[in-house]
């Protein structure tokens, strides 16, 4: 019962961690039906940011104050918003009308530019580095002989705080409305009026804000950052991506219900079968989902236009 | 009945729905051999989906297909273009980085016997056959007088030969029944008159019946042997150009939209 | 107009044509390939010649990608995965193979002798393995939108590597080698640690697989590119739903140019796993290795095999020529890809092979048609 039980909380905060993550490439999908490679590695960075405001802002000790992980949150948001907006500005404008091969080459260029960029001695480095403790490490209470620490509840309340501003947003604020709209149908959304540049420029920020929050939340949770091109980072990114893919691309909701379903399985084949296998669980479902609904559980699938 | 005498091409009571939406209703044809027959109707009355759904795009909701008396319900685009089944599309779909030669060779190729074993060989039977598909590739570029192009990039055609181009591609692959999408759409009155012999005179040189689908209502009068008009996936009249044209339905369908916009094709914006 | 099969019968080549058109390649391979080994290999001295090892395998990876990449236009990027996979069939049975036949892992006999051949026979049998792999994998992705491929390639490149470092240690011991069956042996492939011991038949002295296999690939890369039959993969690539149109099983091209390619992926792996030099480790062949192949077939043209032959010699010679700047090096790919699309996105060369660009266009124009 115990396992059973610690099994679902990991289950739930890797969820979470994998819904944020989804949610970028769902968003992106959605807007410019592509995938955007490059998303992962903005979560790398968001993470690697974490750590340098946690260093510039003095809060690398144990003892940091209650407003240091709101505080970091918020700049390496800001600073991975910046990014997704540049990245899409000069990188993926310029191909807004070509091959949808070619937008993939692009993309996946700029994550090896972001990936290799990171490593340099003046930016990141190659060391792998320890996260800041900014949440302390004892157990917030104890559910059926579990200990649930503090990082876990904030990471689980964070994602959820941040999801259901993204339903509001998406379905409530003219913003939303756009983004819908440029989804449905991009040049229509353009002549009536809606400044698409704009619409996908937001896009590109809003997801790769909500990258940095996951890459923050998988430093605290995990304790230590790799350098930007393990390939931990891409395995990651990755797996968000199936999320999204298995819940149906394209589809907000879709990726979290993805999210959740792939950690659980993740982490049940782990703790259930053999724990060297867990990739391999998750790609298996990936290719299941393929050939069996291709559209993804809540998606449609679409008929090319002839 | 049996395939010697039966229609080349005969759709029988075909219906099709997109989301609760009737997009084709119980639409029958019966195209005889070297027949030549027209399907017009005005924008959005489901002229294009009739041939999506007799090229195996669509599967149709209901009703049944045959090619020379053999059902093909249900195969895909591609064994119903073996079957004998061959389409050009209203915006032009062509191989564009591949030269305009190679559009027919591929299309021809369609007929060979030599797979990917034997091209990788080139077994006796291979060079035979590329040797055929390549004279037969000219030749056909010569009846669509685009010879002399043979040699450039296809989507660096002008706009007319790139609809001769598809005609040439669609008739490499040897069919029995010939479907005509907008052939003269965009086209300038000398253009049009060409164009119009041209199709005239494929039914004898390749033994292919025709479905025409135009806009071009003069055309359309003028050479068509049998006409079905369709307004809103419904078959409001059929029959010879002249009982057809005095129909009262008909007329009234083309009156409920102004003349210029029936006479414009809509997505001439999409053509490169 | 007269059909096809009406016509065939006129253009039945004479024994002559039918020999000239399809041997005089494999037999000027041959000659090629033993040349390689005989006069330039022995005058070219040691670092050159692994250099130019290395570039005949990168030849080899880059021409079979370019087949799925770039005549398909569907994006494979995990095109190690099936590297890895012949490369492991291959080593094993060379490895165990030698064991149980002569007793011991070293090379056995020499130039064109029985431990050679028993190399081609693993390389080809790798290859054959990594076509199976190339068929579980496209059957289902390629009836999909194109970039699903890329993902679904990718996890199984991924799942290949956490498989393979699953696997047991080599077994060394030629006792316990010749005790076990085959299949007992299937699982000894030396885990994360990857697969030593391995013989290295493979040098800068003797490359002559290498070459023939190099001269092997191209033929069947020019082949299929200039065959009706090949050139339906280029207009799947241009035009899916017009190919479907005039009779082209769309499913049926891309898959068999999938599993093509991955065939001649798991020789390019067998090839690697002998070369002396290299590791054979899960790592080795994981996702780094599948984009260096990508970059070679984006940087020299999708479709064009002189375009991939250029990229994949100056991609494995600047690396080396440029060393102390190594930490750049992936920084310069990158934008490398990401300026190429943007400016040239049909890559350096496009559809077109060295001889059909501009300057000699007008030669060959004058000789020819």
């Amino acid at each position: 019962m115990t396992k059973f039980v610690q099994v679902c909380l990991n289950g739930l905060t890797l969820g979470s961690l994998y819904a944020l993550i989804a949610l970028g490439y769902t968003l992106v999908y959605g807007v410019l039906r592509f995938i955007n490679f490059a998303h992962s590695d903005v979560v790398t960075i968001g993470a690697w940011m974490a750590f340098v405001f946690a260093g510039i802002l003095g809060w690398a000790g144990t003892d940091s104050p209650l407003i240091a992980m709101p505080v970091i949150l918020m700049l390496s948001m800001a600073v991975c918003a910046a990014l997704g907006f540049t990245i899409e500005r000069l990188a993926y404008r310029p191909l807004r009308r070509a091959p949808r091969l070619n937008v993939l080459i692009t993309a996946i260029g700029v994550s090896l530019l972001l990936q290799n960029a990171g490593q340099l001695k003046w930016i990141f480095g190659t060391q792998p580095q320890a996260m800041p403790k900014l949440l302390s490490e004892q157990a917030l209470f104890t559910l059926a002989g579990v200990k649930v620490p503090v990082v876990d509840v904030v990471v689980v309340v964070l994602a959820f705080v941040l999801l259901v501003a993204l339903q509001w947003l998406v379905f409530r604020t003219r913003l939303g409305q756009a983004m819908r709209a440029v989804s449905f149908d991009e040049r229509t959304a353009a002549l009536m009026g809606v400044n698409v540049d704009m619409v996908v420029s937001y896009t590109f920020m809003i997801g790769s804000a909500l990258a940095a929050a996951g890459g923050m939340i998988y430093g605290l949770k995990y304790g230590s950052l790799l350098q930007s091109a393990d390939s931990v980072w891409v395995l990651l990114g990755l797996k968000a991506f199936v999320a999204a893919v298995v819940g149906g691309i394209g589809n907000v909701r879709g990726a979290v219900a993805g999210a959740f379903l792939i950690a659980f399985i993740e982490m049940f084949g782990a703790a259930y079968r053999s724990p060297q296998m867990r990739d391999v669980y998750v790609f298996g479902i990936l290719i299941a989902v393929l050939i069996l609904k291709p559209g993804g559980l809540l998606g449609k699938a679409t008929v090319e236009k002839v | 009945m049996t395939a010697a005498t039966a229609p080349a091409l005969e759709a029988d009571r075909l219906s099709i729905a997109f989301g609760g939406l009737k997009a084709v209703a119980e639409l029958s044809l019966r195209v005889p051999a070297r027949g030549l027959y027209g399907l017009i109707g005005p924008n959005g009355a489901g002229k294009t989906t009739v041939f999506n759904l007799l090229t195996g795009v669509y599967r149709p909701d209901s009703g049944e297909i045959r090619l020379a008396g053999t059902t093909v319900n249900g195969l895909r685009p591609n064994q119903i273009a073996r079957a004998g089944l061959a389409r050009t599309f209203q915006n032009i779909r062509l191989f564009g980085e591949l030269n305009v030669l190679d559009n027919v060779r591929v299309a021809a190729a369609v007929r060979a016997r030599s797979g990917l074993f034997r091209s990788l060989l080139r077994t006796p039977l291979y060079l035979a056959e590329e040797a055929a598909i390549v004279e037969r590739s000219h030749e056909l570029l010569d009846v669509l007088g685009i010879a002399h192009r043979a040699g450039e990039q296809a989507k660096s055609l002008p706009y007319g030969d790139q609809r001769r181009l598809e005609i040439a591609r669609a008739l490499a692959t040897e069919p029995k029944v010939l479907l005509l999408d907008e052939p003269v759409a965009g086209m300038n009155t000398p253009e049009k008159k060409a164009m119009r012999s041209l199709i005239q005179s494929l039914r004898e040189r390749f033994d292919v019946a025709i479905l025409l689908i135009e806009h071009d209502m003069g055309l359309v009068m003028d050479i068509c042997e049998h006409i079905t008009v369709l307004d809103h996936g419904v078959t409001i009249a059929t029959g010879e150009p002249a009982a057809v044209q005095n129909d009262p339905a008909v007329i009234e369908a083309y009156l409920g939209v102004p003349e210029g916009q029936a006479a414009i094709p809509d997505d001439d914006a999409e053509v490169t | 107009m007269k059909t096809l099969a009406e016509r065939i019968a006129a253009h039945r080549p004479g024994l002559l044509r039918a020999i000239g058109g399809s041997a005089w390649p494999i037999a000027l391979g041959f000659l090629f390939a033993y040349l390689m080994q005989t006069v330039l290999a022995p005058a070219v001295g040691d670092f050159y010649g692994k250099m130019m090892l290395d570039v005949g395998i990168a030849i080899v990876l880059g021409v079979s990608l370019n087949i799925v990449n770039g005549y398909g236009g569907q994006f494979s990027i995990g095109h190690a995965g099936f590297m890895a996979v012949g490369g492991y069939v291959a080593a094993a049975i060379v490895f165990y193979g030698s064991i149980k036949l002569w007793g011991s892992k070293d090379i056995h006999g020499g130039f064109l002798g029985p431990g050679e051949l028993l190399l081609v026979t693993g390389c080809l049998v790798g290859g054959g393995f990594a076509a199976l792999a190339g068929l579980v994998v496209g059957l289902p992705s390629l009836r999909l939108r194109g970039d699903y491929l890329a993902i679904v390639t990718l996890g199984f490149g991924e799942i290949v590597r956490v498989l393979l470092q699953q696997t047991d240690d080599v077994v060394m011991d030629p006792r316990k080698v010749e005790a076990a069956s085959p299949i007992d042996l299937a699982d000894n492939l030396g885990g994360a640690l990857g697969f030593f011991g391995a013989p290295r038949y493979l040098d800068p002295k003797n490359p002559f697989w290498i070459w023939l296999f190099v001269v092997v690939v191209l033929l069947v890369a020019y082949r299929l590119k200039t065959s009706s039959r090949g050139r339906q993969l280029l207009a799947v690539r241009e035009n899916e739903v017009a190919a479907e149109a005039v009779g082209v099983p769309t499913t049926r091209v891309k898959v068999s140019a999938f599993v093509l390619s991955a065939f001649f992926a798991g020789i390019g792996g067998g090839l690697y796993a002998h070369e002396l030099g290299n590791s054979l480790r899960p790592t080795d062949l994981g996702f780094q290795k599948s984009i260096d192949l990508v970059i070679i077939v984006v940087l020299g043209g999708m479709g064009s095999i002189t375009g991939v032959v250029v990229a994949a010699t100056a991609l494995t010679i600047l690396p080396e020529v440029f060393r102390e700047f190594s930490e750049y090096r992936m920084i310069c790919y990158a934008l490398a890809l990401v300026l190429m699309m943007i400016l040239r996105p049909q890559g350096l060369f496009g559809l077109r092979e060295l001889w059909e660009l501009a300057p000699w266009r007008k030669v060959f124009r004058r000789g020819g048609r």
